[in-house]
């Protein structure tokens, strides 16, 4: 009895083995040993800052594509890039590192408060409900939906300014940021060799003399420094001017004409010589502050700029 | 017993501080701001420019679309500039400046009291008119009224429901209205059917306006086919679909219209527009707004132009009071706090609720104890509390499986939380968020 139970229950597995055996060559999948090679070089933070949908929808395309153009893992940058380069046997392509830049400066001293807003701290919440706390109806709010998506703890809001801060080692251009802030303030720009940026600090679209009562840190629109600019790298619409950094060629010439300081230079080294210009004050605070945030002109050299002139330009 | 929606509901305090003051005329001030877009739709598109002489109901701006609605002037004077302003919606709009000289009147309007009972018009000629008249939704959320009484081909009207609920506290303006201009509504109801092409209409009066109910009901009976029906005083029934509830007993569908139960509403002050445009050739241009709160001294109704600066309405109700915490456009359910108390009254404006610092203050939020309050009185059967925890976690597709869109805002959850959660702020958010995907997946 035992017998025919061994021999029946055997016969059964073998038949069983049998079938699962043409069914594993039947319907097998195919999958590239190379995608798994480069999903283990990859961070594995999944953050989709590369377009695609976590780490292995990037290693698959990545093995799909036939050149690496346009691919970069933002997490991991150029030596990850190289690396997936070699496994795949294809020309690695030096992509530019981007970083996130926030392009607000409506400092609490720049920008009047206005009102107080006591609802859920929220950006998204605070602006379906309006402007914001102060006359400016486009800047930083300052209530941290931008932490709250960055994985890499790379931007915080500073308390004394009120207003989100990149930290620029930290910063992997992700793009989480820039999808949660309700405003539309972040942008991913060109690093810029040794860190080297210029961008307009501001986003108001108010015509010049409502900007400026709103914020004394403001971009008016007046439209200097698009006149100054040799390489025609500014345009300015609607009122705020915008600096297409694939054309900036870092002569900081826009910098020291902005009558309100809107433009910014970031990590540049202080100027050596003084143009002997009035407008040299003004220059030489900007270049001296370098910092991620220049502090509040001083009074006189708003003065020299003559924001008065400007207004009469708008008016007209 | 009376009826009343049955899903849901609560009872704030009524607080109908301002009832039975008389409405009273506010003089035009020396500088009125006409928003481009005070309604739903797209904004009206200019046709002055700067330097035009305008009188009163001269077309300022012309509907920008389908659904939107033309803008008249509300004063004489010359067109000072058209710029941006702030509005109720907190950011700078697209709006007409308009400095006042005297007060006179394009010579088609008829501004005599006497009232005008017969019209020849035929029903497309009606619609025509309020089209022409620019006439929206005036219980406050500004839908174009031509296009609801356009229905869309295969659905027919049956019933004509007319909102004089005036469910949110504070306001009265619908209510002297009525006490008012009784006769001139009913008028108004009558073109209404006509347009509509029904022969009933309803008048839905909440109980706690007794004198109204009886005043309407009086009136009423010479006008064969309509009707006035008291209902239980319950929080939202001025909402569109709570108020078919109460008066048909029949439910709108997720997603579908009014019209799909046979139903159009309108509000009572919109009724009253109505009747002024057709039988007086008066374009919409002023309209009626509670000033009111604890601490304003002379509470009133007032009959205002649009474009007066809110604080000019604060000014005439006696000035703000000194511990003023919060000044509400609209009433203390709905309304939204205001940034500034120079934006002008616009079409949807039905009331200015000033707050005093101890009813403004946000009490602290707790946790979620699951006791499901909110979920007993969301008038539209969701569950508010899984709805805010989805927008929190951004799982749209699990707030849309939840029905997030049928959400009317009406906040009914946030002011039973005993924990004082936000819950309407983050559904209104979450509901933006998926009606956007919803669109863009239709438009696909």
């Amino acid at each position: 009895m035992i017998l025919i139970a061994v021999i029946s229950l055997g016969a059964i597995g073998i038949v069983g083995a049998l079938l699962l055996y043409g069914a594993s060559k039947k319907f097998e999948v195919h999958e590239d040993p190379r995608i798994g090679q480069v999903q283990e070089a990859l961070p594995g933070a999944n953050c989709g800052g590369c377009g695609y949908a976590g780490c292995a929808g990037f290693a698959g395309a990545c093995v799909k594509a036939e050149s690496l153009d346009g691919m970069l893992c933002p997490v991991g940058g150029a030596p990850v890039m190289a690396k997936i380069a070699s496994i795949l046997g294809k020309e690695a392509t030096a992509a530019e590192p981007k970083v996130a830049v926030v392009r607000c400066n409506g400092t609490c001293q720049a920008r009047p408060r206005t009102n107080t807003y006591d609802g859920v701290k929220s950006c998204t919440i605070a602006s379906s409900l309006y402007g914001g706390e102060t006359g400016c109806t486009f800047g930083c709010l300052g209530y941290g939906d931008c932490v709250k998506a960055c994985n890499f703890d790379a931007i915080h809001i500073n308390p004394e300014t009120g207003i989100a801060e990149v930290d620029e080692e930290k910063c992997t251009a992700c793009g989480a940021c820039v999808k949660a802030c309700p405003k539309g303030i972040i942008e991913l720009r060109k690093k810029g060799p040794k860190s080297r940026r210029i961008y307009v600090c501001c986003v108001n679209k108010d015509k010049g003399a409502v900007a400026r009562k709103a914020c004394s840190n403001a971009c008016i629109g007046c439209g200097k420094c698009a006149k100054e600019c040799p390489f025609g790298a500014i345009t300015v619409e609607n009122n705020v001017a915008y600096i297409d950094y694939t054309k900036c060629r870092m002569c900081r010439k826009c910098v020291a004409v902005c009558p309100t300081g809107a433009i910014h230079e970031l990590n540049f080294p202080p100027r050596k010589e003084q143009p002997a210009e009035s407008k040299a004050p003004l220059a030489e605070s900007k270049a001296q502050t370098e910092t991620k945030l220049p502090t509040h002109q001083p009074e006189a050299a708003q003065e020299t700029t003559s924001p008065i002139e400007v207004k009469e330009e708008i008016k007209k | 017993m009376l009826r009343t929606f049955r899903i849901g509901g609560i009872h704030p305090p009524e607080n109908k501080l301002s009832a039975g003051k008389k409405i009273t005329a506010i003089a035009a001030p020396k500088q009125v701001i006409i928003p481009l877009s005070q309604h739903i739709g797209a904004p009206a598109q200019a046709l002055v420019k700067k330097g035009d002489v305008v009188k009163v109901g001269t077309l300022l701006a012309k509907a920008g679309g389908f659904v939107s609605a033309n803008i008249h002037s509300s004063v004489s004077g010359k067109v000072n500039k058209i710029d941006n302003a702030l509005d109720t919606s907190g950011y700078r709009r697209p709006a007409i400046y308009i400095d006042v000289e005297g007060d006179e009147w394009e010579e088609s309007i008829d501004r005599s009291e006497t009232l005008v009972k017969e019209c020849n018009l035929s029903s497309k000629e009606i619609i025509d008119k309020i089209a022409e008249a620019g006439i929206v939704g005036m219980g406050g959320a500004t839908f174009p009224t031509q296009v609801k009484l356009m229905p869309p081909p295969g659905n027919k009207a049956e019933i004509l429901i007319i909102n004089a609920v005036e469910c949110e506290p504070y306001l009265t303006a619908d209510h002297e209205l009525m006490m008012e201009k009784g006769e001139q509504i009913l008028v108004g109801v009558t073109l209404l059917m006509k347009a509509a092409n029904v022969n009933k209409a309803v008048i839905g009066i909440e109980n706690n306006k007794p004198d109204a109910i009886a005043h309407m009901t009086k009136l009423a009976s010479s006008y064969p086919g309509v009707e006035v029906m008291p209902l239980k005083v319950k929080y939202p029934q001025g909402g569109e679909k709570q108020l078919i509830d109460a008066v048909t007993a029949r439910q709108v569908k997720s997603g579908a219209l009014p019209i799909s139960v046979g139903a159009i509403v309108q509000n009572v002050g919109t009724v009253y527009a109505v009747y002024e445009a057709v039988q007086k050739n008066k374009p919409l241009f002023e309209r009626v707004v509670t000033v009111t709160g604890k601490a304003v001294k002379n509470p009133s109704n007032f009959l205002v132009r649009i474009g007066t600066p809110i604080s000019t309405l604060i000014e005439a109700a006696g000035g703000i009071p000194e511990n003023t915490g919060k000044i509400i456009g609209g009433g203390p359910m709905m309304g939204k706090a205001l940034i500034s108390a120079e934006v002008p009254v616009g079409k949807g404006s039905s009331g200015v609720l000033l707050m005093t610092k101890e009813e403004s203050v946000r009490k602290p939020m707790h946790d979620c104890i699951r006791c499901a309050k909110c979920v007993s009185v969301c008038p539209m059967g969701l569950n508010p509390a899984f709805l805010m925890r989805s927008t929190v976690y951004q799982n749209w597709e699990m707030a849309e499986a939840d029905h997030i869109q049928d959400c009317i805002e009406c906040g009914s959850c946030s002011f039973t939380c005993p924990a004082n959660r936000p819950l309407l702020d983050q559904i209104r958010v979450g509901k933006a968020k998926v009606m956007g995907i919803i669109r863009s997946r239709k438009s696909k």
